[in-house]
């Protein structure tokens, strides 16, 4: 043991704890795996196209999986990230092929998911309902009635600003496209929010310890309630995304992104008990749910068995979580 | 423009001057009277011990003194001011702060980030005002430097709170407490989860406090840790002072008697 001067010889300092440091470290080694398996077995599969298809198919679940992260780091869940997502392309498109402006549209739908985010926040916050169940009720009335909105069906939404995000660009042998971009500069915002300011550290401790959070002046409840609306505008600019990568409306897409977002947020390294993990990890993770559903594509394997292995992926990744949770 | 109070306001203040004090408290729920009528004081540069058998009205007490409970009647006196607090933030921004029990500490976080928690430094300038930018270079070198004139020694600056041992943790919360309070700290039970050794760290750190200067309360069921402590011995009985002692003049069995009411002794 040393004195905690700044002369001091930092144990700390060490190769291997450095290793540690960098919590990401793990899902990149998944990450390769998961490459080199499907390279060695399909040549296709590192082909620059193929490369750019898996990151335009990991925009939504990826977008997506920001907001989860949020809810997860403070010991929460949301299982409604896809039906707040489908509300906000259902609602954005209805209004359009009503003949309403576009970029207003959107912004309305935005502004809705956002307010359901808001909503669900004040019954965690307010009313103390377990974030499962709040979640979980949203999911269920988000559903039903969107497909009562549409009638069951799904319908087509032709419009240059919703498509805006999927117009592509080409770097070098890739294409890539605007909906990417703004997954990326996302990422890049809220990993500052969650690293570098006051809020975000105020997440990591009510997730850590609410009690102490509270003990030392951090307004706990508001700050739930913030973290659950910006979950909401995640999803809510998610559905612009959406829109842009598929340009339909549909009240039953999206039914494997609890499933999606969930896994990538813990097998990037997020403990479901809060407090610990980060943004780095969730991105991973994104692109190893990305890289198994088109790598099993590749295959030609059934896509049931793809989401058969996303769910032994969750599973595995929360077992990990709790080990390391017992040692502590 | 330390934000760590190297040096408590109440250092150097004459001995014997009287930081906090409370005149005829009185404080009921219900019919119950928690508080009936109790005077208190903590002098500059003393660690007063606050001893009682359950339902003393120990918390109580240390509740109105901490703004967590409003009494009924009676009034508190900060460096001879009256005050009201509305609640803990309250006495908090008056210079008050409070050690619990339970570790008050973020475990996966580490030791800057947990002293510096709900009070971060931001970087200077733009990044600062605008960006709203956490300066952890600035609260590493506070926390490094606070600790060293604290004299509690960690194992590394940088270690996640989780990985320390029982003591240790308690120490940043005491820590924190110590480092911001510009009037007084108050603990209440602050060893009370932890083992022997540990607690000596605790003690020692405590002491090291009191040497910089800022008085403590010390709330604590534990007999030999109050003697080996305190300067003085406020012991409740019923709701009411029944009695300040010295550990130098009266026994642990002398202050048993008195708590239990074995033996009776004029306030004061």
């Amino acid at each position: 043991m040393s004195s905690a001067t700044p002369s001091a010889p930092d144990p700390d300092a060490g190769l291997l704890s450095r290793t540690k440091a960098i919590p990401a470290i793990g899902p990149v080694l998944v990450l390769l795996a998961f490459c080199l398996v499907f390279a060695i077995t399909n040549p296709r599969f590192l082909a620059p196209h193929n490369l750019s298809i898996i990151l335009q198919q990991t925009i939504v679940v990826g977008t997506l999986a920001i907001g989860q992260t949020l809810v997860i780091l403070t010991a929460g869940i949301d299982l409604a990230v896809g039906a707040v997502c489908v509300l906000g392309t259902i609602v954005a498109g209805k209004l359009v092929n009503l003949g309403y402006d576009p970029m207003l549209s959107m912004l309305f739908a935005v502004i809705l998911c956002t307010l359901s985010g808001l909503v669900a926040g004040a019954l965690v916050s307010r009313l103390d309902l377990p974030p499962f169940i709040v979640t979980l009720g949203t999911l269920g009335i988000l559903t039903a009635a969107l497909r009562l909105i549409s009638k069951g069906g799904a319908f087509p939404v032709q419009d240059d600003f919703l498509g805006l995000t999927g117009n592509t660009f080409r770097v070098g042998s890739f294409v890539l496209t605007y909906g990417v971009l703004a997954m990326l500069l996302l990422y890049a915002v809220v990993w500052y929010l969650l690293n570098e300011t006051r809020w975000g550290r105020h997440v990591y401790a009510i997730g850590n310890n609410p009690e102490a959070a509270r003990l030392v002046g951090i307004p706990v409840r508001l700050h739930l309630l913030q973290v659950y609306a910006l979950a909401g505008l995640i999803y809510g600019i998610t559905a612009w995304l959406a829109l842009g990568r598929i340009p339909n409306a549909d009240p039953n897409a999206l039914q494997t992104a609890n499933l999606d977002s969930i896994t990538a947020v813990v097998i990037g390294g997020t403990s479901l008990f809060g407090g610990r993990g980060g943004l780095v990890g969730t991105l991973i993770g994104a692109l190893i749910v990305g890289v198994l559903r088109n790598g099993l594509t590749l295959a030609g394997i059934d896509p049931l068995w793809q989401d058969l292995v996303t769910g032994i992926l969750v599973i595995v990744a929360v077992a990990f979580d709790q080990l390391s949770r017992r040692r502590r | 423009m330390s934000t760590l109070t190297a040096t408590p306001e109440t250092r150097g203040a004459d001995p014997g001057r009287n930081v906090l004090e409370a005149r005829n408290l009185v404080k009921s729920y219900g019919h119950v009277v928690a508080l009936d009528g109790v005077d208190f004081e903590l002098r500059a540069g003393e660690i007063l011990a606050v001893v009682g058998d359950n339902g003393a009205g120990k918390s109580t007490l240390i509740k109105t003194l901490t703004g967590a409970v409003v009494p009924d009647s009676g009034e508190i006196l900060l460096d001879g001011q009256p005050v009201h607090f509305k609640g803990p933030l309250d006495a908090r921004h008056r210079g008050i702060e409070a050690v619990y029990q339970d570790l008050a500490v973020a475990p996966a976080l580490d030791i800057p980030s947990n002293l510096f928690l709900g009070r971060e430094l931001l970087s200077l300038g733009l990044l600062g005002s605008v960006f709203r930018r956490l300066d952890k270079r600035r609260m590493r070198e506070e926390a490094e430097r606070a600790m060293a004139e604290l004299k509690f020694r960690l194992p590394s600056i940088a270690s996640r709170v989780e990985n320390l041992s029982g003591g240790q943790r308690q120490g940043v919360a005491v820590a924190r407490a110590a480092v911001f309070a510009r009037k007084l700290v108050i603990m209440d039970e602050p060893t009370a989860a932890l083992g022997v050794r540990e607690t000596g760290q605790v003690l020692e750190l405590i002491r090291n406090i009191r040497d910089r200067g800022l008085p403590v309360v010390l709330i604590s069921h534990n007999m030999p840790n109050v003697f080996e402590l305190a300067d003085r011995i406020f012991i409740m009985r019923l709701g009411r002072r029944a009695a300040v002692v010295s550990p130098k003049t009266h026994t642990m069995a002398d202050v048993v008697a008195i708590m239990t009411g074995a033996v009776k002794v004029e306030a004061g």
